[in-house]
């Protein structure tokens, strides 16, 4: 019993902690990614390389008045960046990071993980309805329409790959992908995965993408549209909380491409250990290209962007569905 | 069918794009790290003027004709010399330059005949008040050695 109590206490301190070192280095990393895109260098004058350029920046935010402007909802206004960040942190509670690294193996953790992410666009809404401001409140419209129209297609290549593996718990999902990257969901070169996969893989990309308001669908933002959309009345470290939910949320977004599509800690050759550096590995792979995808693309047109969801995204991932359900009767 | 070309087409475009800011992330890097290092200017390039130095006698050319002065059409110089004892021509005792009115026209520069004068690779000012462009060159070329 206090063996169980020890473990999980050592799981919420190193969730916590992980989740909020990611979320600071990886504004570091989207900086230094952004400035050598553009062929600068980025922060370089906090430490080494500016390294200590989160601290700085977290220092600043803390150090910022929390302004609480006339007007708005006090209760929801506070409550709204906890609701973005603790969901995400509550999503880690599942994730395999290796083969007996996980803080619960449950039996529905992909179910889980889609239920608490489903919250942050719930946080940003209560936010942007609490700061009483007209651009919040359309970046909340707009995000609220966008996350309906990409929840659907992420669902159902979700439900395609759940149909292949007949498992909604992650572990066992990756377990399944074992033995060389020709077994990972994403070219599985064997009969139990349909050959739509690789469609699929982008489908889920896309719409994690989405799904995590980032650009080029960073519709709850669009700086030059809607000043800083939801977080417009935010300051110091409210706004900071925000911001740490966001990328605590494409970690989340990358792990579960990891997990689904590339074999989570599965070594990508047969005679190479498993481990948890190649889940990390595959992770931060898909979260540089999420800032590649970020500083390549500029943001989409709203109405292109529910037209890609609706008239493309949607379609084909139901054919994925039906030609994965003949796949699975057929072979 | 259209509708696939376009979905075809479309996805590759966004392939192309990656693939040419992937190439850029590996490109050194372009910029100046400015208060570090900055750019040496161009040849032709028009800072405020300054006083050549003479490598001879280690002083400047000046022979205070006051040509610049006249030529100015801004009245931004000020030139004035005193004869001295045992040295043939005038000697220069004080040249200023009002930067705040300058127009970096050249006139000046054309006008010398001695080649006194000529335009400053000086390009990164900043000073608190007005005062601070008011520059003795005189003093300039002293603190340069």
């Amino acid at each position: 019993m206090t063996n169980e109590i020890i473990r999980l206490l050592a799981f919420l301190v190193g969730i916590i902690a992980f989740a909020a070192l990611n979320a600071a280095y990886l504004v570091w990393v989207e900086r230094k990614g952004a400035a050598h895109f553009q062929r600068r260098i980025g922060p370089k004058e906090v430490g080494p390389y500016g390294l200590l350029q989160p601290l700085a920046d977290g220092a600043k935010l803390m150090s910022k008045q929390l302004l609480v402007p006339d007007g708005v909802d006090p209760i929801l206004f506070k409550i709204a960046p906890l609701m973005v960040l603790v969901p995400a942190i509550m999503s880690f509670v599942t994730i395999p990071f290796g083969e007996h690294l996980a803080a619960r193996n449950v039996d529905i953790g992909l179910l889980m993980v889609f239920a608490f992410a489903s919250i942050n666009v719930l946080g940003l809404l209560l936010g942007s309805w609490g700061s009483a401001n007209k651009y919040a409140v359309i970046a909340a419209a707009r995000v609220i329409s966008q996350n309906i129209a990409y929840e659907i297609p992420m669902l159902l290549t979700a439900i395609a790959l759940v149909m292949a593996t007949n498992t909604m718990n992650l572990n066992e999902m990756v377990g399944l992908q074992a033995g060389g990257f020709w077994h990972w969901n994403l070219i599985k070169l064997t009969f139990t995965a349909s050959p739509l996969t690789p469609i699929a893989f982008l489908i889920f990309f896309t719409t994690m993408l989405a799904e995590t308001n980032r650009a080029p669908f960073d519709m709850a933002e669009a700086e030059s549209e809607l000043v800083a959309g939801s977080f417009t009345e935010y300051s110091g470290m409210g706004f900071g909380v925000f911001f740490m939910g966001e990328y605590a949320n494409i970690v989340i977004g990358a792990a579960l491409t990891t997990i689904l599509f590339l074999g989570g800690w599965q070594s990508p050759l047969p005679f190479l250990p498993n481990s948890v550096v190649w889940f990390l590995i595959k992770m931060y792979a898909i979260i540089f290209t999420v800032v590649w995808i970020r500083w390549t693309f500029p943001r989409t047109q709203f109405y292109a962007l529910l037209n890609l969801s609706w008239k493309v995204l949607i379609p084909i991932s139901l054919v994925n569905l039906i030609v994965t359900a003949g796949w699975l009767k057929v072979f | 069918m259209a509708y696939f070309i376009e979905l075809i087409s479309g996805t590759k475009s966004l392939f192309i794009g990656m693939g040419i800011t992937i190439k850029e992330f590996f490109k050194p890097v372009v910029t100046l790290q400015y208060p570090h290092e900055s750019l040496q200017m161009t040849a032709r390039f028009r800072g405020h003027i300054e006083l050549i130095r003479n490598l001879e006698t280690g002083g400047n050319n000046c022979v205070v004709c006051g040509m610049c002065q006249k030529a100015c059409p801004s009245n931004c110089i000020t030139v004035d010399g005193e004869k001295r004892e045992g040295v043939k021509g005038k000697v220069l005792t004080l040249y200023t330059l009002d930067f705040t009115k300058c127009s970096l026209c050249g006139m000046c520069v054309e006008s010398c005949k001695f080649s006194a004068i000529q335009f400053s690779k000086d390009y990164n000012l900043a000073g608190p008040s007005r005062a601070a462009y008011v520059f003795d060159l005189l003093k300039r070329l002293e603190e340069q050695k």
